[in-house]
């Protein structure tokens, strides 16, 4: 037999090499949700959002492989900022996906930037956050707190509400909510003729905050709560006969999905403006719903957990665009767009903030149930820089 | 600033109502320092205990009702337990240590809860007394008149039991002097056990009436905690009606400190503990002889 050529062999040897499939990625997704103390219930719709996300679009990435573990942040900044560490520095996170809380979110950001580790908001509202806090290696999918707020402002005042009396708890989200509010309501004719910031902590009487809001005599009150705190205001506000006379708007977060059925005829008569409401009725959004109800029996997904829906789908886009280098996703984060069952949505490149629709909706009580009823889209709603320098 | 006299008997009955909520839980805390010497911290888990078994037993029976009844019954059940297994082991052990415990008991049933009923808010929007009762011209809610109803018949049910019946004089005498009390034949360890149950079915009974007028979550018994333990301080150790005292006034403080000085109300529960404990330092009409 002919000896065989070494360099026939070396030549069909590289061929078959090249002819092999490349390698299959492996992206380590490290997932920072509070999963005990207060927060722990948005932590897990966030989780079961971004899981059901997950179920859907993991599929696409052909060979790659995304691979998840999770922390507890206890919505602790301390303790944020060292499971972060320990995702990034031991576990080899390549990228990070999470964040209840605007105070973890502040104790992670010089971590995040310095150690250019992507960092996918899936809560966190703070609007310094994507203004003079901003990094690249920080992109926001889920809301901003001025974004919420702005935009109703201008409708209340085109609907032609003169004056409002606003209510919020005393810390800086309460604060810059408010803030928002009032700089959109007066660029439409609006005054604000009172406001009340009841403390964060440790108030569950509000009715001295609801006499002061009536003897205002206001068109309106617009007011913010999230949580046990909005259950109890939204219970108040109608126990105490306030919305007989005066009727109440809000942040969305006041009747949120979460807790909207506790609240029930308590919530019936308020307006509120949200970036996402579970009634909201495109093809997208009922097939996100029917699919959620169905894997977590039969729970409604409520902002947050579509914010988690969200960002699992947001990270994998970015993969599939970097097709295979892992430097390269954290610039494709920024430039991903699709329509979700939230409705359109984008990253604004100077900023890394959503850009999205922001959907102003009224709640009614009916049959037992409060059902929400759309009464405006205001689409695209971008922040400002806010002094963002990238 | 509104000055009608509508607006100030509104926030009247609003401390009224906060100072039932605080009495029922204050009551079985007080008498158990009082009587045991026992710090048990985890008092407040158990008032979310009985808020959350509410919300279980009302959805499945459809009412509140049952719910009164039986909530204060399971958390007598899990008192006695906890009682039998771990606090009359440390009934001799010193301050420190029950602190600890019973602190550490506090998120052993906090993450029991959790796992039990979730991580979300929870309530009811049908309870009874819903609607509002017109009071001098203001709507006020007719549930928070129950609630003060509910604490001013426990008051009254507790008073005869304590100054007309057997039991109430075995508790006055252990509480004074609980060594003589057991020379003179008072089974001074049936009573204990006897006062912390009823402690605990109070702390059940005060969560099943606070579910209608907020939400409950596991986490609901640690904020509650700190003005309970302000009442058992300020109105006396081991007193029924220095328990009843003292919520009115941390509940008028609170308040009405809310009216006039929305930032400082908190602290201002601390100074009235303060100025308290400096005049008067085994709070203001406590059970115990010098």
């Amino acid at each position: 037999m002919r000896p065989v050529r070494l360099s026939r062999v070396f030549t069909v040897a590289a061929a078959l090499a090249a002819a092999a499939p490349l390698a299959a990625e492996e992206y380590r997704v490290g997932i920072l949700l509070p999963f005990s103390g207060v927060y722990a219930g948005l932590g897990n719709h966030i989780e079961n959002g971004f899981n059901l996300g997950l179920d859907h679009f993991a599929g696409t990435l052909g060979p790659d492989r995304i691979v998840t573990f999770k922390a507890d942040t206890e919505a602790n900044p301390a303790t944020g900022l060292a499971k972060a560490k320990k995702m990034v520095l031991q576990d080899r996170a390549d990228l990070l996906v999470g964040v209840v809380s605007s105070a973890v979110l502040g104790a992670l950001r010089d971590f995040v930037h310095q150690s250019r580790t992507p960092l996918v908001v899936a809560n966190a509202g703070n609007d310094d956050a994507t203004g003079q806090n901003c990094s690249p290696s920080i992109v926001r999918v889920s809301f901003s707190n001025s974004q919420i707020n702005r935009p109703m402002g201008a409708w209340m005042g085109r609907q032609g509400i003169k004056k409002v009396f606003l209510i919020a708890p005393d810390y800086a989200a309460g604060h810059q909510m408010m803030e928002a509010f009032r700089s959109g309501f007066i660029a439409n004719g609006g005054e604000i003729v009172g406001e009340a910031y009841p403390p964060l902590e440790g108030t569950s009487d509000y009715g001295p905050f609801l006499a002061a809001a009536k003897s205002a005599r206001p068109d309106a009150v617009y007011a913010f709560f999230a949580g046990a705190a909005a259950i109890a205001f939204v219970k108040q506000y109608h126990d105490f006969g306030v919305d007989r006379e005066i009727p109440l708007h809000g942040a969305g977060f006041l009747t949120s999905a979460a807790y909207v059925q506790v609240q029930g005829e308590a919530a019936h008569g308020i307006t509120a403006s949200l970036h996402y409401f579970p009634d909201l009725d495109t093809p997208e959004n009922k097939a996100f719903q029917a699919a959620y109800q169905a894997k977590y029996d039969g729970a409604v997904a409520s902002e947050f957990a579509v914010q988690g829906y969200d960002a699992a789908r947001l990270v994998i886009e970015a993969i599939r665009a970097a097709a295979g280098d892992k430097e390269k996703v954290k610039s494709e984060l920024a430039k991903v767009r699709f329509t979700g069952p939230r409705g359109p949505l984008k990253i604004d490149p100077a900023t890394h903030n959503i850009v999205q629709n922001i959907y102003v909706f009224r709640n009614e009580f009916k049959d037992g149930k409060i059902v929400q009823h759309i009464l405006e889209t205001i689409a695209d709603v971008q922040d400002p820089p806010n002094g963002c320098v990238m | 600033m509104p000055s009608d006299s509508a607006f100030w008997v509104v926030q009247i009955l609003n401390s009224m109502q906060l100072a039932m909520l605080l009495f029922l839980l204050s009551v079985g805390l007080t008498v158990i320092f009082g009587l045991m010497n026992f710090v048990n911290l985890a008092h407040g888990s158990l008032y979310a205990l009985g808020a959350l078994s509410s919300y279980s037993i009302a959805k499945a029976l459809g009412g509140m009702w049952p719910a009164y009844v039986l909530a204060p019954l399971i958390v007598t059940a899990v008192g006695a337990v906890l009682y039998l297994t771990i606090i009359d082991r440390l009934r001799a052990a010193g301050p420190m240590k029950q602190v600890l415990a019973s602190f550490g008991l506090i998120f052993v049933l906090i993450d029991a809860q959790r796992y039990i009923w979730g991580t979300d808010q929870l309530g009811v929007s049908h309870a009874p007394f819903a609607g509002s009762v017109m009071v001098l011209g203001e709507p006020y809610p007719a549930y928070r008149l129950f609630i003060i109803a509910v604490g001013a018949v426990v008051f009254a049910l507790l008073y005869v039991l304590l100054e007309r019946t057997r039991l109430g004089a075995e508790v006055r005498a252990s509480v004074d002097d609980a060594e003589t009390a057991s020379c003179v034949g008072v089974n001074v360890e049936r009573t204990f056990f006897v006062v912390f149950l009823i402690g605990c079915a109070l702390a059940g009974l005060a969560g099943a009436v606070a579910l209608p007028a907020f939400s409950a979550e596991a986490g609901m018994g640690v904020a509650i905690l700190v003005p309970t333990l302000a009442v058992v301080i300020v109105g006396g150790l081991g007193s029924l009606t220095g328990a009843f005292l003292g919520s009115i006034l941390i509940a008028t403080t609170l308040t009405f400190g809310q009216v006039l000085f929305p930032r400082f109300a908190s602290i201002l529960m601390y100074a009235l503990l303060v100025v308290v404990l400096l005049a008067r330092p085994s709070g203001l009409l406590p059970a115990r002889s010098a």
